[in-house]
């Protein structure tokens, strides 16, 4: 039974490769977290803006935290054999989508629009598409972006606290349309259906905002689309 | 406000399967597309998921293809493994080998050609789920069919061989992957061959790679990588993962277990020794493999109840066997399994018949 011995040999050496690799991605997720973490903590300033930072320049101080993010991402693009990038993308996932949850704020805070997939991918320093190379799955992606609105429904909150009453309404007429894209997508029951079920509580809770605002009169009429 | 803008343009591109089951979201956002559609098209932010929902809604269809197929090849294995069963005992074991190997090589042409070509160009991981409850079975039933012929353990790399196919035309990579049917029955590799052993040419040449790259590759049983066999080498194939072969050789040894059961009624007091044997070795082997999955734990604790059962037969035949006549030990057994723990290895796997 020399034979099926090897067989066994060879599976238990498989095993223990793969388990090598899954350790050391886990060193490289963990770093990531710590830096998605750090990102966001500069970010949590956007609900006191009253401290005297401009917009502008939280942006800017974040979005150069991603530069370490990049660094990170090469580190475990190089790890992933080719063609197994959904053997291991459980291990990162979470971490991806909160780093679109990030660049999705940044760019909506910083010029009022929904950030590309190009510029996600442009910010970490990952392809686009799966053919070429390490990238960031589109289920990740849009993942991120729900996450983002419901941060922003918070913020049009606390915007409305500190006196700014345009920020809403802003807010409000992205989310109802991030809303419209998502109605686009034909969804499977998973996870990412679950979260877009949620979405209409973000949205809703904007569209309270903005009506307290104006039935109070404190934005003009010429906000409404 | 603009909530209502964007569900109105949509419900005029639904085509695939999969929607039929999520019923709640049609429900939801299938609103008849007679008004409203320009407006939706005008938002930038529509038009990208307009692209978004073009890449799912490829991935959802590819997935459902690959999973009914693996559903075929699920029932289709299991017919081949009940064959199987019959070979022990019958009087022309010959035929039903021949008759299974006719089998396996009508699912390497149909099936699994089919499988290959949806995966081409594609991570073989991100649709494995699609297809691991078919290769599984499939697996079983292999290595049990090369049990009974070989009488030994299959490995890895020769399932693996018999599912390369050569690249038919140069198409580009569709999602359609019916275009090219009519070439099926020809791209079969040397899987007629059932006496086919290790030392013969491989379409592959991964020996170096098992040697060289072990400690950095998670892949040192020599398994090829998917891209570089679908590229370089002109095919095509359908990527066997280690584990999914381990997790088919633990169902094969129900099978094993079942055989040995039944092969005493038939006259064969040798099978259950011989047999135990084989499980035991396979047995050690799971026993051994730490940081393995759970699915893998879960066969072994299986694998072990099977083993005892045989174990206990052969416990039975020797202290027994020289008094009791030959036809009464089948219900010797039978009655040995019911007082003893719930050996039956069925309970487990999917209920398909």
């Amino acid at each position: 039974m020399a034979s099926t011995q090897d067989i066994f040999t060879d599976f238990q050496e498989y095993l223990n490769a793969d388990h090598e690799l899954r350790e050391e991605i886990r060193v490289v997720t963990r770093d990531m977290n710590q830096l998605v973490r750090e990102i966001q903590t500069v970010l949590q300033v956007i609900h006191q803006p009253a401290q005297g930072t401009s917009m502008a320049e939280l942006c800017k101080t974040a979005e150069d935290m991603f530069g370490k993010g990049k660094e990170l991402y090469r580190q475990l693009a190089e790890k992933i054999p080719e063609n197994q990038y959904y053997r291991y993308s459980d291990m990162w996932r979470f971490v991806s989508q909160r780093f679109v949850y990030l660049a999705g704020l940044i760019v909506f805070l910083r010029d009022g629009r929904l950030v590309t997939r190009e510029e996600v991918a442009a910010l970490l320093g990952v392809a686009v598409q799966r053919e070429d190379g390490f990238h960031i799955d589109l289920d990740d992606f849009l993942m991120g972006l729900l996450n983002m609105t419901n941060e922003l429904s918070r913020l049009a909150v606390n915007a409305v606290t500190s006196g700014d009453y345009e920020r809403p309404v802003q807010i409000s007429r992205f989310v109802s349309q991030l809303d419209a894209g998502f109605r686009v997508l034909n969804l499977k029951n998973d996870a990412l259906r679950k979260r877009f079920d949620g979405l209409k509580y973000d949205v809703k809770k904007c569209e309270e905002v903005v009506y307290d605002l104006t039935i109070r009169g404190l934005v003009g009429a010429h906000n409404k689309d | 406000m603009a909530t209502s803008t964007g569900h109105r343009g949509r419900g005029r591109r639904n085509k695939g399967d999969w929607r039929d089951k999520s019923k709640s979201n049609q429900e939801r956002d299938g609103k008849p597309s007679k008004e409203g559609e320009s407006h939706a098209d005008d938002s930038p932010i529509v038009k990208a998921f307009r692209v978004f929902q073009k890449e799912l809604d490829n991935r959802n269809d590819r997935f459902e293809r690959i999973f009914k197929l693996s559903r075929d090849i699920t029932i289709e294995s299991k017919r081949l493994i009940f064959l199987l069963q019959r070979v022990i005992g019958s009087d022309d074991p010959e035929k039903l080998l021949a008759e299974a190997a006719e089998k396996i090589h009508e699912l390497h042409s149909t099936k699994f050609l089919e499988i290959a070509k949806e995966l081409e160009g594609q991570d073989s991981y991100q649709y494995l789920r699609a297809y691991t409850s078919g290769l599984q079975e499939y697996i079983e039933a292999v290595t049990f069919y090369y049990y009974l012929s070989e009488q030994r353990l299959v490995n890895l790399d020769k399932i693996q061989k018999q599912l390369i196919f050569p690249k038919l035309v140069s198409v580009p990579v569709e999602s359609s992957g019916t275009d090219s049917q009519e070439a099926g029955p020809d791209a079969k590799q040397d899987n007629s061959d059932p006496s086919c052993s290790d030392d013969q040419p491989k379409p592959m040449d991964h020996s170096d790679d098992n040697a060289g790259n072990s400690s950095t590759k998670p892949e040192p049983t020599g398994s090829v990588s998917p891209a570089g066999a679908s590229e370089d080498k002109k095919t095509m194939l359908v990527h066997v993962p280690p584990s999914e072969y381990m997790l088919g050789v633990a169902d094969f040894t129900g099978e094993l277990m079942r055989m040995a059961i039944n092969s005493v009624g038939a006259g064969n007091l040798d099978t259950p020794r011989v047999v135990a044997d084989m499980m035991r070795v396979i047995h050690n082997a799971f026993t051994v493999f730490d940081n393995a999955s759970r699915e893998l734990r879960k066969k072994t604790s299986v694998l072990r109840q099977s083993l005892q059962k045989v174990e206990t037969a052969c416990y039975t035949l020797t202290v027994r066997g020289s008094e009791i006549p030959q036809h009464m030990l089948t219900d010797v057994f039978t009655s040995t399994a019911a007082s003893g723990e719930n050996f039956n290895v069925d309970d487990v796997e999917e209920p398909y018949d």
